[in-house]
């Protein structure tokens, strides 16, 4: 089958994002960008399912400007077989990267989507229900495991108070969570092998979609500052404190 | 203008997630009616109607619903929707995965776990785990919103009689099955909604050491939580994870113990009443919003804690 994995560009897990001093959007100026994980982890299973002989061929898709190429070489470094850019300009809010996504899902037919459940920077966490709404596909959001089982996909789901299971028609979505694998580091031959492989740039009107923004972002400012408070010297004056100062036990 | 909240529920009761999306509707201040969908979902339905300010309660009983699937129920809220402004649930792990999709079907955004309703189409949410509050406009008639749920004091569950309405519609898209479920059976409360958390970090070296936590957590009746290091060795299972990516909770009292406090980690409990540290390294960020910190070796802080408790 053919599996259609979605990338994204975002900044780095480990930098600590602020917002800019006039409240604009938060300042990414020369800060460390990279795939966000949950794609990496959705990556990882395609290149899985590749690997096991279930996947004839992998796609790496992304939607943003041209520097999101990068992510797609990381992609096709950790073993995917081509790439797809769709050229977007700013911010492009889940409900268009759902349409460019479906127009891409039209053009390749692919049997299984893969995506990250959210991105670390909007952590929206709406995209691939969407594109399942959109493609009129079933979802397995939040995915532990994944076992193709004939034209059914049966999912583990990570969910409130444990884990549930169900089983899905073919063609269908899958968001990862974290447990679904852990990424593998892409070799250096790999990398080198990644740069000739085809990336193919497609525009919105390409695709025939339309790029408009249903949200504005108003402003954006640090989260409330929580205050530091104070150092107990042992166990019995916390204890003292919780029953008599904070009255909580 | 009204509102149509969607319930988080177990077909026999209400869940408090529904109780905090009905306060931030109540923000709004829109007329309210609540969608309980479900299968043999009576009970749900009468605790909804129990619930003050509510003037209707929809309910859809049908085997299609039991087990939320989001494939069908967005069909049917979707088609709920078209008589209301808003639709709001909470951002539990069933309305995220369905209320995508709803918006998708409408063709509108959603704006997604929501901490302050500014104004009718005005709204503030946590992003980039939490270091940044944005604040963002909507320019769509209908809106669909996800609450995060410790942003809003749960509304009061008894007081009201609204009308209970069945729905005859059925929506069986046909594309998913469920199969099983693994509910974590546990005499603890659930993380989310108690009132006392003690979650242990990378400190604890082992899930065998998550059994220090036990006899605290049973004398202050406390869940127990961890953070994304200690889920990722593999100590603990990923539900008791609390973070950006977990659980967000906002308990009376939360004890972070052997938890250095990455921002991924605080993203989840900063908003919780009382903050208790308890790290051997003093320089730990989660010192930095903690109410009380002790320098302590967890191995000899916590044997003596559950004995003073």
């Amino acid at each position: 089958m053919k599996v259609l994995v979605a990338v994204k560009r975002v900044v780095d897990y480990n930098v600590k994002v602020r917002a800019k001093a006039d409240g604009s959007d938060v300042d990414l100026n020369n800060v460390k960008m990279a795939i966000n994980p949950f794609c990496e982890i959705a990556v990882e299973e395609a290149v899985r399912l590749k690997e096991a002989g279930i996947a004839t061929e992998v796609i790496a898709v992304s939607v943003g400007a041209k520097a999101c190429q990068e992510q797609i070489r990381t992609a096709l470094a950790l073993g995917a077989d081509r790439g797809i850019q769709v050229e977007t300009e700013g911010a492009v809010e889940p409900l268009v990267v759902a349409k460019l996504l479906k127009a891409i899902v039209d053009k390749e037919q692919p049997q299984l989507v893969i995506l990250g459940k959210q991105s670390i920077d909007g952590d929206n966490n709406q995209t691939g229900q969407m594109l399942g709404a959109l493609a009129n596909m079933p979802q397995g959001t939040f995915a532990s495991e994944i076992v193709v089982d004939g034209d059914k996909l049966n999912v583990t789901r990570e969910v409130d108070g444990g884990l549930q299971t169900v089983s899905l028609n073919l063609p269908a979505i899958v968001t990862t969570d974290l447990r679904l694998n852990e990424p593998r580091y892409a070799s250096l031959p790999n990398i080198m092998k990644a740069k000739k492989k085809q990336l193919d740039v497609y525009s919105p009107a390409d695709l025939g979609v339309s790029v408009t923004s249903h949200l504005t972002q108003v402003k954006v400012e640090p989260p409330a500052e929580r205050k530091a408070g104070i150092k107990v010297a042992d166990v019995d004056q916390l204890v003292d404190k919780l029953k008599n100062e904070a009255k909580v036990i | 203008m009204s509102t149509l909240v969607i319930a988080e529920h177990d077909n026999s009761s209400l869940k408090t997630a529904t109780l905090n999306a009905v306060a931030a509707a109540q923000v709004m201040g829109a007329d309210i009616d609540i969608l309980v969908a479900g299968a043999d979902c009576g009970g749900a339905a009468a605790a909804a109607a129990a619930v003050p300010g509510v003037g209707k309660v929809l309910v859809a009983d049908n085997a299609a619903y039991a087990h939320q699937l989001a494939e069908n129920v967005s069909l049917l809220i979707a088609e709920v929707a078209a008589g209301y402004d808003n639709i709001i649930a909470p951002a539990t792990s069933n309305c995220k995965n369905t209320m995508p999709r709803v918006a998708a079907l409408l063709d509108v955004a959603q704006i997604s776990e929501i901490t302050s309703v500014v104004s009718a189409d005005t709204f503030q949410r946590p992003i980039y785990a939490g270091n940044v509050i944005a604040t963002v406009q909507s320019t769509d008639a209908k809106k669909v919103i996800t609450v995060r749920t410790t942003a809003y004091d749960a509304a009061p569950a008894e007081g009201g009689s609204a009308t209970i309405e069945a729905l005859d519609a059925v929506h069986d898209a046909g594309l998913s099955a469920f199969v099983g479920e693994e509910v974590a059976v546990s005499d603890r409360p659930e993380l989310t909604s108690a009132k006392i958390v003690i979650s242990g970090g990378r400190g604890m070296q082992n899930g065998e050491n998550f059994k220090l936590l036990d006899g605290i957590a049973d004398k202050l009746g406390a869940a127990i939580g961890a953070s994304r290091a200690a889920v990722d060795a593999g100590f603990v299972p990923n539900d008791y994870q609390v973070g950006q990516t977990g659980k967000i909770v906002a308990p009376d009292l939360y004890i972070a113990v052997g938890i250095s406090g990455a921002i991924q980690h605080l993203a989840g409990m900063k908003d919780s009443k009382v903050i208790v540290a308890i790290n051997k390294d003093e320089d730990a960020p989660i010192f930095q919003v903690a109410d009380y910190g002790l320098v302590a070796d967890l191995f000899n802080a916590l044997p003596e804690l559950e004995a003073k408790l």
